[in-house]
């Protein structure tokens, strides 16, 4: 029988149609967040166009909004696509900024210790969830619903205990000066803004203390922490072994064990880079406040998982994209911001978080089908 | 003829107090396709699970290549040589048809995967074995569960597989498909891997089979050569004697 039968394969090709140049546009997972970013600025612009929103300031303004997303995206990202969730990121935010506060201001450590130490115990906790995770299969979404509450708890009990308060100031006096600090906190090129202001692309104070000085003093560095995690984590994604271990630890788990992938070692590593993007972001506002607050990050993890999602991924795992999710959270920082440009009611900000929430779902499934040909 | 790449001597196997086997023996031979056959709950499952490294049998030995081997996990087999195609869990449908084939081997160039070689390969084996793609981009997804089972053992030969287990690989496939599949059986025996195929339709067993070898409760009915036995009695034996031929006068030799 085997003889007389044509060579295999090849021939159920006149069923299948020539994919057009929409249809392959569509399956691209940056392809939402592409025309919302559009959408969202022709938008502003035109409703927020002479409010300033577009000014320098006003650019700092949703560029810093942005990036804050961005940096909790990259890692809600990546875990996303190894196919599991993290609800403990804004619980995991104000664990380490008290941290960070408890250590370097409370019990007097160099700041630079300080922060070391709190990237430790975060990551480790990110490890605790993978392995916990991993060893229980339990869906990650319990676990880390745990979490959320676990961490919260002590960020809460335990400056309460030690001080009687839940803020902590003087950060910036205890970390004057402190190198590791300063990548956190310092603006960048700032010589480049003062030669703008010298060429009048960009305003100066006209009085007061700083008279003279350009009202945008520099890249802050929470924007080029934000571009350095989208970068990285792209490339790791997109173009490493590692990266397509990730995508096949969420596309299906057991048929990536079968060729040898190390599924647990990839989810674990996920849930220790969502706390580390954690960290970076705790680091980042606990530095450019000045203050750490045990109520610090309450809803980041939602708001990371919507960038996600608006960015095209799957919340089922295996597919997704980081620049996506970075689109997302610009979408997020330039309609929040642009809202209070535009002089809307700022509890308008959540309805359209949940329209465009849905929107994205409906958009990503739909996707989902073309690629895998279900019907 | 040569002599067998694995054998499996009186394999036996006991899940607490079950026997799933009671010492089963199995060769396969370089060049050869030598099927197991068994209704459900026969033990193929099992049997393969132990020649792949997934279950460590009861007793009984495991020879690969003339020498006892154990295997402690399926890496164990697969560096060994022994691939297995599962028949549902052979490819990722999201990724595509380049990742999938390469997937925990990915070929680097420096830090990065070298995908101009990972693509250019994947198309050149995906089309020895009949099968053009549109692009190696394409994900797999989009392929029909014949074209899936192919990619599944396109790559085990790639990476060097001397015997190639196959798990049911036509039982969810329409009849195209199966005829392509069964086509890729053939063209991978020739290129002389030792080939396990499994399944419970007799029909497909014999459009590529050399050797048939039939499982019943956990024991080997028997090995019989091509052209020794008609698939009357195969079906026969599968299904453990007379009801099935009770059965079949009333069906008109359908089954």
């Amino acid at each position: 029988m085997s003889e007389t039968q044509p060579a295999a394969g090849g021939q159920d090709d006149e069923r299948i149609k020539e994919i057009g140049g929409l249809r392959q546009w569509l399956i691209r997972p940056e392809l939402g967040g592409i025309v919302g970013v559009i959408t969202v600025f022709i938008f502003f612009g035109i409703l927020a166009g002479d409010s300033g929103m577009f000014n320098p300031q006003g650019i700092l303004n949703w560029s810093q909004v942005s990036a804050q997303f961005m940096i909790i995206a990259v890692g809600a990202c990546m875990l996303m696509v190894a196919g599991e969730f993290d609800l403990s990121v804004g619980s995991m935010i104000g664990f380490a900024g008290i941290s960070i506060a408890m250590f370097g201001v409370v019990w007097g450590f160099p700041m630079w210790i300080a922060i070391l130490i709190t990237f430790v115990i975060c990551i480790g906790i990110g490890a605790i969830n993978g392995l916990i995770v991993v060893r229980t299969g339990l869906p990650s979404f319990i676990v880390t619903l745990a979490f959320l509450f676990i961490l919260r708890g002590f960020t809460i009990f335990i400056p309460q205990t030690v001080e009687s308060r839940t803020i902590i100031g003087g950060i910036e006096d205890a970390a004057e000066g402190d190198w590791l600090a300063s990548i956190f906190s310092a603006d960048i090129m700032q010589w480049l803004f003062v030669k703008f202001a010298d060429w009048g692309w960009i305003e100066t104070f006209t009085r007061g203390t700083r008279e003279g000085e350009p009202v945008v003093t520099g890249i802050p560095m929470l924007i080029v922490w934000a571009l350095i995690l989208v970068v990285v984590g792209h490339t790791i994604l997109t173009r490493t072994r590692y990266g397509n271990w990730i995508f096949a630890a969420g596309g299906d788990a057991q048929a990536a064990r079968y060729v040898g992938v190390p599924v647990d070692r990839v989810k674990i590593s996920m849930f220790m880079v969502t706390a580390f993007c954690s960290t970076i972001f705790a680091c980042c506002q606990v530095f450019e406040f000045g203050t750490a607050a045990a109520d610090r990050g309450i809803l980041k993890e939602f708001e990371a998982i919507i960038a996600v999602v608006i960015g095209g991924a799957l919340l089922t795992g295996g597919y997704g994209s980081v620049v996506g999710a970075a689109l997302g959270a610009i979408i997020f920082g330039v309609v929040q911001q642009g809202l209070f440009f535009a002089g809307v009611e700022n509890s308008l900000f959540r309805v359209f978080l949940g329209v465009i929430l849905l929107f994205a779902v409906i958009l990503n499934t739909y996707v989902r089908r073309i690629i895998t040909g279900e019907r | 003829m040569s002599d067998p790449i694995v054998k499996m001597v009186d394999i036996k196997k006991h899940f607490g107090p079950v026997i799933a086997l009671n010492g089963v023996s199995f060769d396969v031979k370089a060049g050869e396709c030598h099927c197991l056959l068994g209704d459900n709950g026969a033990g193929k499952s099992t049997f393969i699970k132990t020649m792949s490294g997934v279950h460590k049998p009861t007793s009984g030995e495991i020879m690969f290549e003339g020498k006892t081997m154990n295997f402690n996990s399926p890496r164990d087999a697969m560096e060994a040589g022994i691939a297995t195609v599962y028949q549902d869990l052979a490819m990722i449908p999201l990724m595509s048809v380049t990742r999938n084939f390469w997937m925990g081997r990915e070929p680097k160039k420096g830090l990065f995967i070298d995908f101009d070689k990972a693509n250019s390969t994947t198309m050149s084996e995906m089309k020895k074995m009949g099968i053009n793609l549109r692009s190696p981009d394409q994900a797999v997804g989009t392929l029909s569960g014949g074209e899936r089972q192919t990619v599944a053992i396109a790559r085990a030969v790639y990476f060097g597989a001397k015997v190639l287990i196959l798990d049911e690989p036509t039982s969810a496939l329409g009849v195209r498909q199966t005829s392509n599949v069964l086509a890729t059986v053939d063209r991978v025996r020739k290129a002389g891997i030792g080939v396990v195929f499994i399944t419970h339709n007799v029909r497909h067993a014999m459009a590529v089979g050399d050797r048939f070898t039939v499982l019943n409760r956990g024991q080997t009915l028997g090995t019989a050569a091509r052209g020794e036995i008609t698939p009357e009695e195969l079906q026969d034996l599968m299904a453990g004697g007379q009801e099935m031929a009770q059965l079949e006068g009333s069906l008109g030799g359908t089954v």
